[in-house]
């Protein structure tokens, strides 16, 4: 008797498991598929959601304003939780689905696009990994598939130390100046670290590195360090639950916060309202996107989707740092698939082609105007041997309740990085068997 | 009725020595076979291969180098991920740093890597026993963490610690696709899992089952306890080297130490705790629970609930497989604490029963 009902448990969820992995999926000709990667849960969910919920609305409404260029987009979201193996566990499930007409995938992570580069150039999808990602993936003859739209980790770092120069009074006033680099353990928090130590050799300051491990609630001795050493600036590459713990610390051992400078995955809501006032002063970097809840795109999300109460996430976080990080990673994969349309016609993009698109991406002032994003980013322009398109920042300051923009636009001096993205890139093409493409085959 | 070995003589020793001595048993194992080298590359996608049977083959792998050292050594290890990382470092640095370095002999060099440093973090074993030697392999982890996120030569000073490989040979015969993945897998898969089999069966598994039903007893009848725990940990890491190094070249491509994290190993260790400790066939359901499971609930709750009307969103789908996963292993360690291989064998004393049971 028992082993009968064993045996009928066993054989329903066999059935259920080939049902739902083999689950029809609906084949519709000529839409527009976004597959969407995120994590809402889990040490990183807290930032994990506003970005997931700004990327989501964005492609709501270019689908309620009649799609791109009419044709109907649909996405599918997939939770990864930002673990490398379920990432690509979620776009191997993804990328298959509804028809072939995938048009991009944004990783969100460093260690999932490691892996993803790989698979790119077989799957024929390419990857937008804006503001993250490979930093030598800028160099397009050689990563193909990869575009680090709007700045990588380099760029980051180095409009950071500009930064700082700026407030010692010129880049050469750092020398002997101590900087502190505190950096989430993994390929996301080292990326800056060969930059840094150029521009140390540069200028003469003095590099500390502290490591933190995932996922960084433990940085009790880090910030003893800090306490000892008593560095000019500190740098915080911290991620999730990291940096509101980094913050704590930094308070505990009266390290002056003004003097701390995040990078864009450190410097937004998440990170600062559990800390409050104590994180007044706090800056961080902001690539090209800051809580701008009165930009036109924002205003234009709440009225198209919250009013009708289509919108993903609550309301109040329309506007947010990572919203809008968000809606500007979806924009430029909408815009990607309009600039290949340009050149195939108004119909659904395949991969193939939306790659094209974002290689001969030219967003200029007034189309980013039209589009609602007037004063919150600059113009980007890629090329085959530039894929980023754009170095611009700005630093915003949390002023207890807020965040703030508190400096002008930087430009990364590609002087300093130019000549990295390409000895670390035809490192990897050498390890790779990867013959960089030539100015010919970059006009295909 | 149908499975039952009645009438099934066996004349010689060899026949009777046998690994499937039930001809029934011996044919279903074929079938299985046959259908994995035949079946499987016919019927599944490329998700099905490339995020299921793909990582299944590798930590069925794994599982089984675990079992060998808790299931049939009884020596308990908390450090299969480090060994793991081992083997797939190892072999990455032989590839690049030898030319023409033919891959199947990478992998069995990183797998004799991760033999000697199991064999050095195994030496402990031959003083503390239990939950102090599973804190002495704790050590491994975090040494062996710390040895690949810090000292660049193993990563070839590569700026984000992350490596990758593309590229694969096996004698002129080119590994890209997802099909040429997988049968790579199981060809390494199928003759490892045959050889753990025969050697459990042979003098040194016996030796390893003698040091873990008693060791005082087992040395007292004349079996060197430093040779016995020593190989079982040698052994073991060899299979966890090769794993790790097939994880790392034929799934991730590209990875950094967090792939063989403290994760990894509980994950291992939970695999063989549930499939059956001891047993083959256990390490193969365990790791087919842990792997397949939390993906097949991820998909299937959404299509539940389109069912029941409801759209389900992927955080609760996320905060839902925790949860029932919990459950679920729950709920089999309480009805059968020896894993799911007893399940199994339990199956299938009363299929040699039916349909007349006591």
């Amino acid at each position: 008797m028992k082993t009968r009902k064993f045996v009928i448990a066993a054989s329903m969820v066999v059935m259920g498991l080939s049902a739902a992995l083999t689950a029809p999926t609906v084949v519709a000709q000529d839409q527009q598929y976004f597959p969407v990667l995120s994590y809402r849960t889990g040490a990183y969910g807290p930032n994990g959601t506003p970005w997931a919920n700004g990327y989501i609305d964005y492609l709501k409404l270019v689908g309620a304003k009649g799609g791109i260029n009419g044709v109907p987009l649909v996405h599918e979201e997939c939770e990864m939780g930002y673990a490398t193996d379920r990432g690509v566990e979620c776009y191997e499930r993804l990328k298959g689905r509804h028809g072939p007409y995938a048009a991009v995938v944004q990783p969100l992570s460093t260690g999932i696009t490691f892996a993803l580069t790989e698979k790119a150039p077989v799957d024929k999808i390419p990857l937008i990994t804006a503001g993250y990602g490979r930093s030598e993936s800028q160099d397009g003859t050689v990563f193909a598939w990869n575009f680090p739209l709007l700045g990588t980790y380099w760029v980051a770092a180095d409009i950071l130390v500009q930064h700082v120069g700026g407030k010692e009074g010129g880049l050469d006033k750092l020398k002997g100046k101590k900087i502190a680099l505190v950096y989430h353990d993994s390929p996301y928090g080292k990326e800056p670290i060969a930059l840094l130590q150029e521009r140390a050799k540069m200028h003469g300051f003095e590099l500390s590195l502290l490591p933190v491990a995932h996922p960084g609630v433990e940085q009790t001795a880090t910030w003893r360090q800090i306490r000892r050493d008593q560095p000019d600036y500190v740098f915080l590459w911290g991620w999730g639950v990291m940096n509101g713990a980094a913050l704590r610390e930094a308070q505990a051992v009266a390290y002056p916060r003004d003097k701390m400078y995040g990078v864009w995955w450190a410097g937004a809501e998440p990170d600062v309202v559990d800390v409050g006032e104590g994180a007044k002063g706090y800056n961080a970097l902001a690539l090209q996107h800051g809580a701008e809840a009165n930009s036109a795109v924002a205003q234009d999300v709440l009225a198209t989707l919250h009013a009708k109460g289509q919108g993903t996430g609550p309301r109040e976080e329309v506007g947010q740092v990572l919203y809008m990080r968000g809606l500007i990673s979806a924009m430029l994969g909408v815009e990607g698939v309009k600039r290949a349309q340009e050149r195939w016609g108004n119909k659904a993009m395949t991969g193939e082609q939306v790659r094209w698109g974002l290689e001969n991406l030219d967003l200029t002032q007034g189309k980013l105007d039209a589009l609602g994003f007037a004063g919150v980013m600059r113009p980007v322009r890629t090329s085959c041997t530039d894929h980023m398109g754009a170095g611009f920042a700005r630093i915003h300051t949390w002023n207890g309740s807020k965040w703030e923009f508190t400096s002008d636009w930087y430009e990364a001096d590609m002087n300093v990085i130019r000549p990295m993205v390409m000895t670390a890139s035809r490192a990897y093409a050498q390890a790779q068997n990867i013959t960089p493409r030539t100015p010919e085959q970059c006009k295909e | 009725m149908i499975y039952r070995e009645n009438g099934q003589f066996k004349t010689s020793y060899a026949a009777d020595q046998q690994i499937f001595p039930i001809v029934q048993d011996r044919w279903a194992v074929l079938a299985i076979i046959a259908f994995a080298v035949v079946g499987v590359p016919l019927l599944a996608d490329e998700y099905l291969l490339r995020a299921i049977f793909i990582p299944f083959l590798i930590l069925s792998l794994a599982a089984l180098g675990v079992n060998l050292l808790v299931g049939y050594c009884g020596q308990i290890t908390l450090g299969a991920g480090a060994f793991m990382a081992v083997g797939a470092y190892a072999s990455w640095n032989f590839i690049i740093r030898i030319d023409g370095m033919p891959l199947l002999a990478a992998f069995l060099l990183g797998g004799l890597c991760a033999a000697g440093i199991g064999i050095l973090f195994g030496i402990p074993s031959l003083r503390v026993r239990g939950l102090y030697l599973a804190v002495a392999t704790l050590a491994a982890q975090f040494f062996i963490d710390w040895v690949f996120l810090r000292l660049g030569w193993f990563t070839n000073y590569s700026p984000s610690g992350s490596v990758s490989i593309a590229n694969l040979h096996v004698f002129g015969w080119t590994i890209n696709t997802p099909v040429e993945r997988y049968f790579l897998c199981l060809m390494i898969v199928v003759v490892f899992a045959l050889l753990a089999k025969n050697m459990v069966r042979s003098a040194i598994g016996r030796q390893w089952m003698a040091i873990r039903d008693m060791d005082v007893a087992a040395e007292v009848i004349g079996i060197r306890p430093m040779f016995a725990k020593l190989s079982a940990f040698a052994v073991s890491s060899f299979f966890l080297g090769v794993a790790g190094a097939l994880w790392g070249f034929i799934h991730l491509s590209s990875w950094e130490p967090a792939a063989f994290s403290l994760d990894r190993s509980l994950q291992l260790l939970f695999m063989v705790i549930i499939g059956g400790l001891g047993s083959i066939m256990g390490s193969f359901l365990g790791a087919a629970f842990i792997i397949v499971l939390p993906i097949f609930l991820n998909q299937f709750l959404p299509w539940a609930g389109s069912f029941a009307g409801l759209a389900v969103s992927t955080e609760l789908v996320s905060h839902l497989e925790f949860m029932i996963f919990g459950v679920l292993i729950i709920f089999f360690l309480i009805v059968e604490p020896h894993g799911l291989a007893r399940l199994w064998s339990i199956g299938k004393e009363k299929l040699r029963l039916w349909p007349f049971p006591h």
